[in-house]
């Protein structure tokens, strides 16, 4: 389970999250929705450890994530960018099986190779692909080369950060019914950031939404259409209408 | 407070910024020597980083030593005729290759080459976040980006300063040889028998420490690198012109420590 208790953080003069508390249960699919610019992305960079809170806790299975053997802590993590975050010094397929490549999966070339290329087919690119460089690829290819890194060791909990911003109809409907796959077949934990309503019907099964640096409302996503919270339906509607300012 | 004091707050407070960065810079540094000596080690990366460092800096370090070395041996000429003394040209020649041109201006070229390269590089992945994506993938960025780049610095500035001496030298003896009528023979035979083995080893021990303080500078100022372009550009200049000072002050240290004793 991944708990954040009362989790501050501000950069210079600007708090972006007051106080943050969440809990995420195993084998859930939890999407954090919210303006942009709220810290949502923030929010994950602070359960792995990329941003170091100002106050306030994170536990994953009851241990701090300020652990001292990161190794193993994160080797249990997969993590989409939001930009993707692609290593531009090597093709696609090392950038898929980085992990696979060194460290404590290592495995021999061909193999990780052979994963690779499996990985990039669920997100729906063809073997060519492989040998290209990232700079070589299309926004959306490079999202979905961002994808396949992130589950290619097959971690138990898996954070997608906007997964679908950039692609079409299609193929979105494809990156959500893969998360979804990954979290009742593999039985992993995801975390899903996105703005795209369809793909938090899809993929949720709890939702989160995230205001003012805080946890405005929070509940099973069959409930988003009936929930009662003036900040959840204009988000939900996307009205231009409503307590949350368009302009932030 | 009076204005009196205005400029005065200004001085100490950049002053504690320059001890700061100079303890920042410090820590970086022994971290990153720690980690030389303990797994995971990426030879793979080693073997790229030697290639890009050590291998193409080749020809500017060579054009750099060449050239060099054939306008000392003109002014060396030209001075030493001032006191009929312009027999000792390949003398002063290979002693000031040796010694101090061949390490501090090869190093200075591998400055602006690989300490740019790499400020930019790492810069970059800092900022599109990739920095932080191979920390999520298990591997720490100083382990896999650092250590083989100040490893592979520190292994190819030697090498680069002795092909640079051989070279600058060369190029001495065939200004001299061809516009100052020395005997192609004599030159060669007066160089080798004036040199001693420690004016040469000197030299190559400085150039290991300007390779490691070239690479240092370019992975401190890109690790820590603003955010954005401009970000990249900023951290590309601090790195140039910081590990360009330091190899200058460290070469006035490292010649006071070797020569005068
Ligand atoms: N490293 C950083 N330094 C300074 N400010 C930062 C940093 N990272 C994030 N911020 C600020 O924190 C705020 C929240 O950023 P974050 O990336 O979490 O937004 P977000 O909710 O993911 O938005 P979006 O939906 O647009 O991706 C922003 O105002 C941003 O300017
Ligand atoms: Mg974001």
């Amino acid at each position: 389970m991944i708990a954040l208790s009362d989790v501050h953080k501000a950069f210079g003069a600007k708090q972006v999250l007051r106080g943050l508390t969440l809990q995420v249960a195993k084998g859930e699919s939890c999407v954090i929705i919210g303006g942009s610019g709220t810290g949502k992305s923030v929010c994950l960079k602070c359960i792995l450890g990329l941003v170091t809170p100002d106050r306030g806790t994170i536990t994953v299975d009851g241990q701090s994530v300020t652990t001292r053997d990161r190794d193993a802590f994160l080797a249990r993590f997969g993590m989409l960018f939001q930009g993707g975050a692609l290593f531009d010094s090597m093709p696609v397929w090392q950038n898929v099986a980085f992990r696979l490549l060194r460290g404590a999966q290592k495995r021999p070339k061909a193999e990780a190779r052979e994963i690779a290329i499996e990985k990039l087919r669920r997100v729906g690119l063809m073997p060519d692909v492989a040998e290209l460089y990232p700079s070589e690829l299309s926004g959306g290819m490079q999202k979905r080369v961002g994808l396949a890194r992130a589950i290619a060791a097959e971690p138990e909990i898996i954070f997608f950060d906007e997964p679908t911003t950039g692609l079409d109809p299609i193929m979105s409907g494809v990156i959500n019914d893969l998360i979804r796959e990954i979290v009742t077949e593999m039985g992993a934990t995801a975390v899903t950031i996105t703005h795209d309503m369809s793909s938090v019907r899809a993929i949720a099964d709890k939702v989160a939404m995230l205001h003012d640096g805080t946890i405005r409302w929070h509940g099973p996503a069959a409930e988003i259409d009936t929930a009662e919270d003036p900040y959840l339906r204009q988000f939900v509607t996307g009205s231009a209408e409503g307590p949350i300012e368009a302009v932030r | 407070m009076s204005p009196l004091f205005g400029p005065l707050a200004g001085l100490g407070r950049s002053t504690l910024a320059l001890l700061g960065a100079v303890g920042r810079v410090a820590i970086y540094a022994g971290s990153a020597t720690s980690h030389i000596l303990r797994p995971p080690f990426y030879p793979r990366e080693l073997l790229r980083q030697l290639l890009h460092i050590g291998w193409l800096s080749l020809p500017v370090v060579g054009l750099t030593a060449f050239f060099t070395g054939g306008a000392l041996a003109l002014q060396i000429y030209a001075g030493g005729a001032r006191f009929n003394a312009e027999a000792v040209v390949p003398q002063i020649v290979a002693i000031g290759i040796v010694r101090e041109l061949g390490p501090v201006l090869g190093g200075l070229m591998v400055a602006g080459r690989v300490a740019a390269a790499i400020a930019a590089e790492i810069g970059t992945m800092k900022v599109t976040e990739q920095i932080d994506a191979l920390v999520t993938l298990s591997t720490n960025p100083l382990k896999y980006l650092a250590v083989p780049r100040i490893l592979a610095a520190t292994i190819s500035l030697p090498i680069l300063v002795a092909v640079g001496d051989a070279i600058g030298v060369f190029g001495g003896y065939l200004v001299s040889t061809s516009r100052l009528g020395f005997n192609a023979a004599a030159y060669l035979q007066n160089t080798v028998d004036f040199l001693q083995p420690w004016d040469v080893t000197s030299g190559l021990i400085k150039g290991a420490v300007f390779g490691f303080l070239v690479a240092l500078m370019g992975c401190y100022h890109g690790m820590n690198s603003g955010r954005g372009a401009q970000g990249v550009g900023r951290a590309t200049t601090n790195a140039v012109v910081s590990a360009s000072i330091l190899i200058l002050a460290s070469n006035y240290l490292l010649t006071e420590l070797f020569f005068t004793a």
